[in-house]
């Protein structure tokens, strides 16, 4: 009887030896998921995840609106990295409507985008610490993390959830002294950053804790599929901004970081350089945009698309993330799918957790860059 | 009409305010007086200039001032004041008060915060109170398959544990010391072995998944760092030639014993972190793996009390640590002697001349010594604070590999050194210095 129960349900033991814990929904070492752990001893012998604790139907709500109504609640899943989860949609709706976006737009966008990245991993980087038993290092990123959100604020009025990108370019113009404002706080998070280093990245504790546990090797990494900090920290050098660059990457100067480890420690440490890049792209982007110029293109109200359907997909700070729309001639989409990473990242969950010590598993969990709601959708 | 409350009548707040009254005056006469009689009739009152002192007798002495002094004196003397205030509970619990407030102020100020602000108008200093309020006011729930008798014990058991660990401690010259035990360090030994098990029972009585792991998580970790703990401590014991504590803190007159066992001393501070499951060593809270560890089920009070035995056990172990390595009281003398002419002269206030017998309360020694050893516990709880802002959390099986591998060898270095200081001749009874 018992047997036909979901793993975590079943009250019946099978081995005197094996625990059964529920990591979560309620759980301060979850977040809003559950992982169905099973331990002997110390050692975790199997690991179930179960996602969709918060699916909210997303893709199904992205059918009864239109294209332009969609924006706002698409970029729900990920409201710490809404400009980088719009991005692939509106690339894809400006392909299917044949749109060209202004030049201007493209280089505010592509700064939106990285400093979204950057909003995005500081509040990743400060669960990490505080898993790890580090609030310290909850604290700083969460503190340092109100510069971009300033910076944003200003862009695009909104703190959180921006809904800044549309198709044809962005919602409005930068406002007038942005570039010296921006310049300023990406100086002061450079310095900032560095620091990260000494309180965290070099503390031996923590080097001790994280090196050589969860070791994703190189042909696992691409049989499991995972993509974004994972793949690089397993040695591939894959990024959508260098690969398929989209708007404009690739007049942009910057660099993959790819480590070779594979292991938690590496997992956690490409995030951390990954934002010193995109700093690089912001300063890069600000001195080669247009200082004039329109930013967006006026749309024809209720735009319908061909019988055709589009795939773009974009480097967001979990790793891939794609935007498949089908159209069907009409002002809405026939069908959204969202492909994001922290689904395919969280499928090697189970493969790297199995034989570890329960007390690397908030590290090695949360070590891939995984969002339970953008997981869900 | 009021904005406060919108059905305020006069007449029923007055008549709240004195069904109030009404129910104290009923409890006192009824219940409060009667108790009061009859504790008195089994106290031994003290006498005071050979008189018996009477509580007709204290009420009309209390209207004096000058006669204030000697009650004072009398009631300082007795056990019950060693207990609950001076060197016993009263002190131990306004330390662990400090320390929390401490504790909060600096983490906050080192990760960039401002901590607690607004309860207390200044700095938030009222803000232990405030959370004491609450966690007295929460209810307390307790799981259904709980093992209840063991799981309301604990708690106590806790406290009481860490309240007798508090007793040892000797604090001033002049026998300020609660239990002055002839093999003190053997029965401060006795009462940190029954943590563990304090722990594991309320663990295991709790009946839930999490506090099991968590209480198991803590017994390994106090039983195998509690090795070095009691052999760090050794070196020490050789050199003062005394198990007793206050005979520990006599011996270091001339220095205190850090300077000639610091690999003693290091290790005992790790230990102390280990004892009381503090960053880096907290697996047993370890939130994101096991929720709170052992505390997951505990709640209002019964958490509060717990918490309340930790901050206790801190200075317990921080003041060990004081009598142990840092020379516990001495220090050089900073308070100035009490001036003669008070007591012979009287004080001039304008035309009256008060003349207050039973001055100096304290002897200058005893207050030089409270300083010197309060100083010293706060700078060793300031570094068991420290480590909490810049580490993270380490795994139970480098835990572990620490305790038994390194610190049991360094700590067999440490009595290897005192070892040799004593056969050489120069410390220890009959040394050379």
């Amino acid at each position: 009887m018992s047997a036909q129960l979901p793993p975590g349900l079943q009250l019946e033991k099978t081995d005197e030896r094996i625990m059964t814990l529920n990591v979560g929904p309620q759980h301060p070492g979850s977040g809003h998921m559950r992982i169905i752990v099973q331990i002997d001893g110390d050692y975790i012998v199997a690991c179930d995840p179960d996602p969709g604790y918060v699916h909210r139907g997303e893709e199904k709500m992205a059918e009864y609106r239109n294209y332009i109504t969609n924006i706002p609640h698409l970029e729900r899943p990920v409201i710490h990295d809404s400009c980088n989860i719009l991005y692939p949609y509106v690339l894809g709706v400006e392909d299917l409507l044949g749109i060209e976006t202004p030049e201007r737009a493209k280089y505010v966008r592509v700064i939106a985008s990285e400093l979204n990245r950057c909003v995005y991993t500081l509040y990743w980087l400060a669960i990490y610490g505080i898993f790890l038993g580090h609030s310290t290092m909850f604290m700083w990123p969460t503190g340092d993390r109100e510069l971009f959100i300033d910076l944003l604020e200003k862009m695009t009025g909104a703190r959180v959830t921006h809904a800044y990108m549309v198709p044809g370019g962005v919602r409005n113009d930068l406002p007038a002294n942005f570039e010296d404002v921006c310049l300023r706080q990406v100086d002061y998070f450079e310095k900032r950053i560095a620091e990260y280093a000494d309180v965290f990245y070099d503390n031996p504790i923590l080097i001790s804790r994280t090196e050589n546990t969860g070791v994703l090797s190189r042909t696992d990494a691409i049989r499991l599929g995972v993509t974004g900090s994972v793949l690089r920290a397993s040695g591939i050098d894959y990024d959508i901004r260098k690969r398929e660059p989209y708007d404009v990457y690739d007049s942009l100067d910057f660099e993959t970081n790819v480590l070779r480890a594979g292991d938690a420690y590496a997992r956690s440490k490409i995030p951390w350089l990954d934002m010193m890049e995109s700093c690089r792209i912001i300063r890069d982007a600000l001195s080669k945009m247009p200082k004039s110029g329109s930013v967006r293109v006026k749309l024809k109200p209720n735009p319908k698309g061909g019988m055709e359907s589009v795939y773009r997909r974009v480097e967001s700070g979990r790793g891939a993330l794609g935007c498949h729309i089908v159209s069907r001639k009409k002002p809405e989409p026939y069908r959204v799918k969202l492909s994001v990473g922290s689904f395919r990242n969280l499928i090697a969950l189970p493969y790297l957790l199995k034989g570890e010590r329960l007390g690397n598993m908030p590290s090695v969990y949360w070590s891939l860059n995984y969002w339970p709601v953008e997981a869900d959708r | 009409m009021s904005v406060i409350a919108p059905n305020f009548r006069l007449s029923s707040f007055i008549r709240s305010i004195l069904d109030n009254l009404f129910w104290i005056i009923v409890l006192v006469t009824l219940a409060g007086i009667p108790a009061v009689q009859i504790v008195l009739f089994y106290i031994e009152m003290p006498v005071i200039d050979g008189e018996l002192l009477t509580p007709f007798l204290a009420l009309t002495w209390l209207a004096d001032p000058s006669r204030v002094l000697p009650i004072v004196k009398a009631l300082m003397a007795t056990d019950f004041f060693r207990i609950a205030v001076f060197p016993g509970f009263g002190l131990a619990a306004l330390l662990a008060a400090g320390t929390i407030f401490v504790e909060r102020k600096m983490l906050a100020k080192l990760q960039l915060r401002v901590g607690p602000f607004y309860c207390g108008k200044v700095e938030g200093i009222l803000q232990l109170a405030g959370d004491g309020l609450k966690l007295i006011s929460k209810e307390i729930i307790i799981p259904a398959k709980a093992d209840k008798p063991i799981f309301w014990l604990a708690p106590v058991a806790f406290v009481g544990t860490a309240a007798a660990f508090v007793s040892l401690i000797p604090v001033a010259p002049g026998g300020w010391v609660v239990a002055d035990v002839e093999l003190g360090v053997l029965a401060v030994f006795a009462v940190i072995g029954f943590f563990p098990i304090i722990t594991v029972l309320s663990a295991w009585s709790a009946n839930s998944k999490f506090p099991f792991i968590g209480g198991i998580r803590a017994l390994h970790q106090m039983i195998s760092f509690e090795i070095p703990l009691i052999l760090s401590l050794l070196g020490v014991v050789m050199l003062a030639g005394t198990l007793n504590l206050t005979g520990i803190v006599e011996s270091q007159g001339s220095f205190p014993w850090i300077v000639f066992l610091p690999v003693g001393a290091v290790v005992f501070f790790i230990c102390i972190l280990a004892e009381l499951e503090r960053i880096p060593f907290d697996l047993p809270e370890a939130e994101s793996e096991i929720v709170a560890g052992w505390l997951t089920e505990f709640s209002g009070m019964m958490y509060g009390l717990v918490q309340l035995g930790t901050y206790l056990k801190l200075y317990a172990f921080a003041a060990i640590f004081t009598v142990m390595f840092l020379a516990g009281w001495h220090g050089p003398m900073i308070v100035p002697p009490f001036p003669e002419e008070i007591i012979t002269d009287g004080i001039v206030l304008g035309p009256v001349t008060a003349t207050i017998p039973g001055l100096p309360l304290f002897d200058q020694a005893m207050l030089n010594g409270t300083i010197w050893f309060v100083l010293k516990t706060v700078a060793v709880i300031f570094f068991i604070l420290l480590p909490r802002g810049v580490f993270p959390r380490i795994r139970i099986d480098m835990l572990l590999s620490l305790g038994w591998y390194k610190l049991i060898g360094l700590s067999f270095i440490n009595i290897f050194i005192a070892l040799g200081l004593l056969y050489a001749g120069v410390l220890g009874p009959g040394g050379v210095i």
